[in-house]
């Protein structure tokens, strides 16, 4: 119980994060059209390459000075971070383009 | 932007930590209000932009205010090694989005997926020797956010090849404990990790062992799933991804990450279980993959099958007042939204008035026939959903089925021992005539008899779908 209580005090600003963007994850979404489902899917998946900031944290404070393995895997899970958010957005306008057109 | 500002908990920070910190605030408010506007279709599109917005405002600011635990920013040649590598990924990423064909897009969605689920996945693994031996909340953070970015990976991959036909179902009832076995060997081993007292570097060994036990789990977790499921699978996964994402966040202690991560988490989660919900399945059932085969007990006259020629249809088509069209995905297989758009055009400038009836899991995502009818320039007007043709069905002179099977098969409402039971479907059985487009006489995803191919009402028109109605139109022109 204890162990319990001071990991609780220790990260209570993150389970108040965690708790209320939980709410409003489902809050957001709870009315969304069927229509709207896979371009909502998409933007949702592009939002979800946020993982980038980690890339380029984890990049930005390399060491340079020697080759290492780890030096092109960062640079791999930055290229792949691009990758969902670029083209999770991009595919995600394209979808939705084609709706707008329809409303002139 | 170095100067100081103050001290908190005995660290100092500076002007540029204060902005830094300043737009990740901004970043995850811009995430959620374009959630918000993307589930309205006439903000969806400004939505999509908002968020964009937010995540390259982050990427910008920490690029240029990022500090580490010793105090020193990103330098110059970081700078530009990130640059490359973002532009490496941007220029493929914004070709392939644009260059891809529409009904191709699920398979894409689950690809870039997958390149979001090993960035966590890497993420995770190269900060995992930086953790302090002991620290169990941040090796198990880093942990979480290696399995399920690993099985997000893996799994995307799967679903993607499944959607793009190069990987097909494997089910076989063993598979149901060779998982299992797989699920708890992962968790004994992360367990083991979490709790281990010996320092990272005497653990790389088991940390490699479990991503690839995360792996192959992702793989054999979407294996067995049907086809018809992918875009359940697919939500699900992204959710994965989303709650990945939040814990590579709390390696960094950064809030946008965090926020945008499990926003994804929640919100995907939800339209998953939309989704399912959408076709009378639960997740669970889903998961397991109990669908298709059996049911189908209830024996009844099969009746005779009755075809209808070209020409009969053109007049059926051309003297009535109504029709409606249930697109399903053979449709979308035969390439033939843009011809039946041809065919609605040309009818309705007959004056006959046509509307198309869109189940809500109509093609391989819920929503995905929306978009491929909105490409061939169907007007926004002419797609009704299902619960509101339906009460106008008895009133229609004829409902053409193109392509669709489950979604109109009347054993949903009948036949308590139908898998379909209870799914929602477009009630073509009530209009006034049938005419269903089909390529043979094969049964749906669910693999059941259709009882409405046996309907007095229903002809049917094999061959096809592009073919078919393309001599359809010119049938009705020459008349």
């Amino acid at each position: 119980m204890e162990q319990f209580l001071t990991f609780f005090f220790e990260y209570k600003e993150a389970i108040f994060i965690i708790a209320l963007s939980i709410f409003v994850g489902i809050e957001v979404i709870s009315n969304v059209p069927a229509v709207l489902h896979t371009p909502l899917m998409s933007g949702a998946n592009a939002i979800s390459g946020v993982i980038i900031i980690g890339g380029i944290i984890l990049v930005g404070h390399a060491d340079l000075s020697k080759f290492s393995l780890d030096l092109v895997l960062g640079i791999l899970a930055l290229i792949f971070g691009t990758l969902n958010v670029v083209g999770g957005f991009a595919v995600t306008d394209r979808m939705l383009e084609m709706f707008k057109k329809k409303k002139k | 932007m170095d100067k100081v500002l103050g001290t908190l908990n005995g660290i100092e920070f500076t002007v540029g930590d204060t902005l830094l910190e300043l737009s990740y605030l901004i970043a995850a408010l811009l995430f959620v209000f374009g959630l918000k506007l993307l589930s309205h279709p006439e903000t969806a599109r400004r939505g999509n932009l908002w968020a964009a917005g937010g995540m390259g405002l982050a990427m910008i600011t920490t690029l240029l205010l990022h500090k580490n635990s010793a105090g020193e920013g990103i330098s110059i040649t970081n700078i530009w090694i990130i640059l490359c590598a973002i532009g490496v990924g941007a220029a493929i990423g914004w070709m392939v989005a644009r260059k891809v064909k529409m009904t191709a897009m699920p398979q894409l969605v689950s690809l870039y997926n997958a390149t979001g689920g090993g960035a966590s996945m890497l993420v995770a693994l190269l900060e995992y020797p930086a953790a302090m031996a002991g620290d169990i909340q941040s090796i198990l953070v880093t942990v979480l956010g290696l399995i399920i970015g690993a099985v997000a990976f893996s799994g995307s991959l799967i679903a993607f090849g499944k959607l793009d036909g190069r990987v097909g179902d494997i089910m076989k009832p063993f598979m149901t404990y060779i998982n299992l076995v797989l699920m708890v060997s992962t968790l004994a081993l992360a367990v083991f990790i979490v709790i281990s007292p010996n320092p990272p570097s005497e653990m790389m060994w088991a940390i490699y062992g479990l991503t690839a036990l995360s792996l192959i789990y992702g793989v054999m977790f979407v294996m067995p799933i049907g086809g018809a499921d992918m875009p359940v699978v697919i939500s699900l996964l992204n959710s994965f991804t989303g709650i990945a994402a939040a814990m590579a966040g709390f390696i960094y202690n950064n809030q946008a990450m965090i926020l945008g991560g499990i926003l994804v988490g929640a919100a995907g989660m939800i339209l998953t279980l939309l989704m399912c919900k959408a076709m009378n399945r639960s997740l669970i059932n889903v998961i397991i993959g109990a669908f298709g085969g059996g049911g189908a007990a209830l024996d009844r006259e099969q009746g005779n099958i009755k075809e209808i020629t070209l020409s009969d249809a053109a007049v059926l088509l051309s003297y009535s007042q109504k029709v409606v069209v249930i697109p399903g995905y053979g449709l979308a297989v035969a390439q033939a939204q843009h011809i039946a758009h041809e065919l609605d055009s040309l009818l309705e400038s007959k004056g006959v008035d046509v509307k198309y009836a869109i189940h809500p899991v109509a093609g391989r995502m819920p929503g995905h026939m929306n978009v491929l009818l909105a490409e061939a320039d169907v007007p926004y007007e002419q797609l009704v959903e299902m619960d509101n043709i339906n009460p106008d069905m008895p009133n229609v002179d004829v409902a053409i089925v193109i392509g669709a099977n489950d979604v109109v098969n009347p054993a949903a409402y009948d036949d308590p021992s139908s898998p379909i039971y209870g799914m929602p479907i477009i009630d073509a059985h009530l209009a006034k005539n049938i005419i269903i487009m089909k390529r043979g006489m094969g049964k749906g995803y669910a693999g059941i008899e259709n009882f409405l191919f046996f309907n007095d009402k229903t002809r049917m028109l094999f061959g096809d779908a592009k073919k078919s109605i393309t001599s359809l139109v010119s049938e009705i022109k020459s008349m």
